[in-house]
C-alpha cells in the first residue's frame, strides 16, 4: 500500500533541488544523538512535513537548516549557494511574539531590522496582514488576541520578507482543532498562491497528509529518516479533501509508517515489543 | 474588559454573591487601612491622657500637627534638602544601576567579573562605609549623594540584569534569523523585555534612595553640619523638642508613601497594556 502511494508521480519531482541534505549528523555534547545520517533532498515549491514521535529530531533538523545550529557532520548543500538569512522564515511552535510591541510593530520588526522605516514598511506590513486575515487589528498587542490569531501574527512576520523557505516548528500543535483547520486551509491557500517552500514539522499524522505533497517519517533514538510518503492528492485542498475517503486512505498509510517507525526504535516499550 | 451593567443581569444567588463580595472587598482595601490608623492615633491621644505623659516624653498627635504647622518654615526647607539628595541619588542609581547592567549584558564574562563588587558593596552597611567617604570626600552633598547612591543602585542593577538576560531563547534566535545587530538586539528585545524588571527594582530603590538620604546625614550630622530632616531630628533629640522630631518623623514617612505611590504609577502606567503584573485579576 505505502509502495502504491510512493510510485505515484509527486509534482515536485520535476522542480529545481532547493536544498540537499547529506549525511547530516548531530550529536549533543550530552552524548545525545538527536540526528544521524539524514539524507534528505527539498524541492522547490514542495510542501515537505517532517513527521514524527516526540524526541526524533524534528525541532533539530529544522534548526540546522535554518542556520541556527551546525551539524556534526554531513553537508547541508543549498542550491545557488548558502542562503541570505533574508530567505529564511520562521515560525516557532510558540507564537513568540514581543508582547509590548502592537500586532503591526510585530510584523513590521523583521524589515525594521533591515532599516526599514515604518513608513516605507507599511505597504508590505499592511498587505501581509490582510493575508492572514488580521487587517483592522494593526493596533491590537499580542495579549488581546486569541491564540489562533497570535499565530497568525506569527506568520505573517515571518512572511512579510518573501522569503524563499517558510520553517515551521508545531507552529498549531497548540491550538484547538477548530482554529488548527482553519489556519491549516489559510496557510495552503498562502502557499499557494505565493509558491514558497515549506518544511512543516508535526507529530499530527492527520495534519501532515492534509498539508503536504511529501512527508518524511522520522524514528527517535538515534532520530533519523525511516521512510518517505508523496501525497499525490491535488491542490487546492478544503474541507471537501478533508472528510474525502482518500484523505482517510492516506492517513492510514501514514499512520502504518509511523507506527513502524516508532516500533523501530531499539528498546521501545511500544505495542508489539 | 467590558463593564458589565449589573442591574440588567438577573443574577443567581452564588453569582450575586461574588459581585456583593467584590464590592465589599474594593471598599474595605481603603477603608479598614484608615479606621485602623485612626484607631491608632486616637489611642495615642487617649494613652498621652489616661497617663499624663508629659509633651517632651510623647506628644499627643495634635500637638505634632500644630508643630508641624508652627515650625513649617524649618522643616519644609529640611524637607527640600533631603529630598533633593534623594532624587538626585535615585537618578544617579538609574544611571548607574542601568548602565552597569547593559555592560554586564554584554558579555557574560563581564558580569561574572564584576557583578560580586556589585555584591560586596551592597552586603556591606553604608554606615561603616561612610567614615571612609568621609575622609576622601570633601563636598557634603558629593558625601551624602555617594552614600544614597550605593544603597540604592543595586536593586536596579541586579533586577535590570536578570531582566537582560531572561530574553525568551526562540525570541533571541527569531532575531538572529533576521541578522539583527548587537545594538538592534539590546534596543528592540532585550531593553524592553528588562522593562518589567527594571521598575520592579525602581520602587524598591525608591524607598532606599530616602533611606540612604537620611541615613547618610545621620552619620554625617554626628562630623558636619547639614540641613535635611535627619539634623532636624537629631537636633529635636538634643533639645528634647519631642513635637518636632514627631514631626520631622511624619514628613519622612510621608515622603516615602508619595514615592512609592508615584512610582507604582508611572509602572503601572507602562506595563498595563502588556505584562500580566499589571493586569486585573481575572477569573
Ligand atoms: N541543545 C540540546 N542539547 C542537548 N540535547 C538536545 C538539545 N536539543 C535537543 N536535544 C535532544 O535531542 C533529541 C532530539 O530533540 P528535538 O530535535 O527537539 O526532537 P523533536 O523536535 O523531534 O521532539 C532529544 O533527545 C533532545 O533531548
Ligand atoms: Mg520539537
Amino acid at each position: 500500500m505505502i509502495r502504491e502511494t510512493v510510485a505515484q508521480a509527486p509534482a515536485s519531482d520535476i522542480a529545481p533541488i532547493l536544498l540537499a541534505l547529506r549525511g547530516v549528523g548531530k550529536v549533543f555534547s550530552n552524548g545525545v544523538t538527536a540526528l544521524n545520517d539524514v539524507d534528505l533532498t527539498i524541492r522547490e515549491g514542495d510542501f515537505l512535513s517532517l513527521l514524527g514521535p516526540s524526541g526524533c529530531g524534528k525541532s533539530t533538523a529544522l534548526r540546522l537548516i535554518a542556520g541556527l545550529s551546525t551539524p556534526t557532520s554531513g553537508v547541508l548543500d543549498w542550491r545557488g549557494g548558502s542562503p541570505d538569512r533574508a530567505n529564511i522564515g520562521f515560525v516557532f511552535q510558540e507564537p513568540t511574539l514581543l508582547p509590548w510591541a502592537s500586532v503591526f510593530d510585530n510584523v513590521w520588526l523583521p524589515l525594521r531590522l533591515k532599516g526599514i522605516s515604518r513608513a516605507k514598511a507599511a505597504p508590505a506590513v499592511k498587505e501581509m496582514l490582510a493575508r492572514v486575515h488580521l487587517t483592522g487589528f494593526e493596533e491590537a498587542v499580542p495579549r488581546e488576541l486569541s491564540g489562533g490569531m497570535k499565530m497568525r501574527v506569527s506568520i505573517a512576520r515571518a512572511m512579510v520578507t518573501k522569503p524563499r523557505v517558510l520553517l515551521m516548528d508545531e507552529p498549531f500543535a497548540a491550538l484547538d482543532e477548530i482554529t488548527r483547520f482553519k489556519l491549516n486551509n489559510d496557510l495552503l491557500e498562502l502557499w499557494q498562491d505565493e509558491r514558497f517552500t515549506v518544511i512543516f514539522v508535526t507529530h499530527s499524522v492527520f495534519e501532515s497528509v492534509f498539508l503536504s505533497n511529501r512527508i518524511v517519517v522520522m524514528a527517535a533514538r538515534p532520530g533519523r529518516v525511516f521512510d518517505e510518503l508523496a501525497i499525490g492528492a491535488a491542490y487546492p485542498r478544503d474541507e471537501v479533501f478533508r472528510t474525502s475517503p482518500d484523505y482517510a486512505a492516506l492517513c492510514r498509510q501514514a499512520s502504518d509508517v509511523l507506527v513502524n517507525a516508532i516500533n523501530s526504535t531499539a528498546g521501545s516499550h511500544h505495542d508489539g515489543h | 474588559m467590558t463593564a458589565i451593567d449589573e442591574r440588567a443581569l438577573k443574577l443567581d444567588p452564588e453569582e450575586a454573591r461574588r459581585v456583593r463580595q467584590e464590592r465589599l472587598e474594593r471598599i474595605g482595601r481603603w477603608v479598614l487601612p484608615l479606621a485602623i490608623m485612626i484607631l491608632a492615633i486616637w489611642l495615642w491621644d487617649r494613652i498621652c491622657v489616661w497617663n499624663a505623659i508629659p509633651q517632651y516624653i510623647l506628644p499627643r498627635p495634635a500637638v505634632v500637627l500644630s508643630t508641624l504647622y508652627n515650625d513649617a518654615g524649618l522643616l519644609f526647607s529640611a524637607l527640600l534638602v533631603t529630598l533633593r539628595i534623594t532624587f538626585l541619588s535615585l537618578l544617579l542609581a538609574v544611571v548607574g544601576g542601568v548602565g552597569l547592567a547593559v555592560l554586564f549584558a554584554q558579555s557574560k564574562w563581564v558580569e561574572m567579573s564584576f557583578f560580586p563588587f556589585a555584591i560586596v558593596l551592597q552586603v556591606t552597611p553604608i554606615v561603616a562605609i561612610f567614615p571612609l567617604i568621609n575622609i576622601y570626600v570633601d563636598n557634603q552633598t558629593t558625601k551624602l549623594l555617594l552614600c544614597a547612591w550605593i544603597v540604592a543602585f543595586f536593586p536596579i542593577l541586579s533586577n535590570t540584569t536578570l531582566g537582560l538576560n531572561s530574553v525568551d531563547r526562540n525570541l533571541r534566535d527569531m532575531f538572529k534569523l533576521n541578522g539583527a545587530t548587537r545594538w538592534q538586539q539590546l534596543r528592540y528585545l532585550r531593553l524592553p523585555a528588562a522593562m518589567p524588571y527594571f521598575l520592579g527594582g525602581l520602587k524598591i530603590a525608591g524607598g532606599l534612595s530616602l533611606i540612604g538620604a537620611v541615613v547618610a546625614e545621620f552619620v554625617a550630622g554626628a562630623t558636619g553640619q547639614s540641613s535635611g530632616l535627619a539634623s532636624r531630628i537629631i537636633e529635636a533629640g538634643y533639645r528634647l523638642n519631642a513635637p518636632r522630631l514627631f514631626a520631622a518623623l511624619f514628613l519622612i514617612s510621608l515622603t516615602g508613601i508619595l514615592i512609592f505611590l508615584v512610582l507604582s504609577l508611572i509602572s503601572h502606567l507602562i506595563l498595563r497594556r502588556w505584562h500580566e503584573s499589571a493586569l486585573k485579576q481575572e477569573r
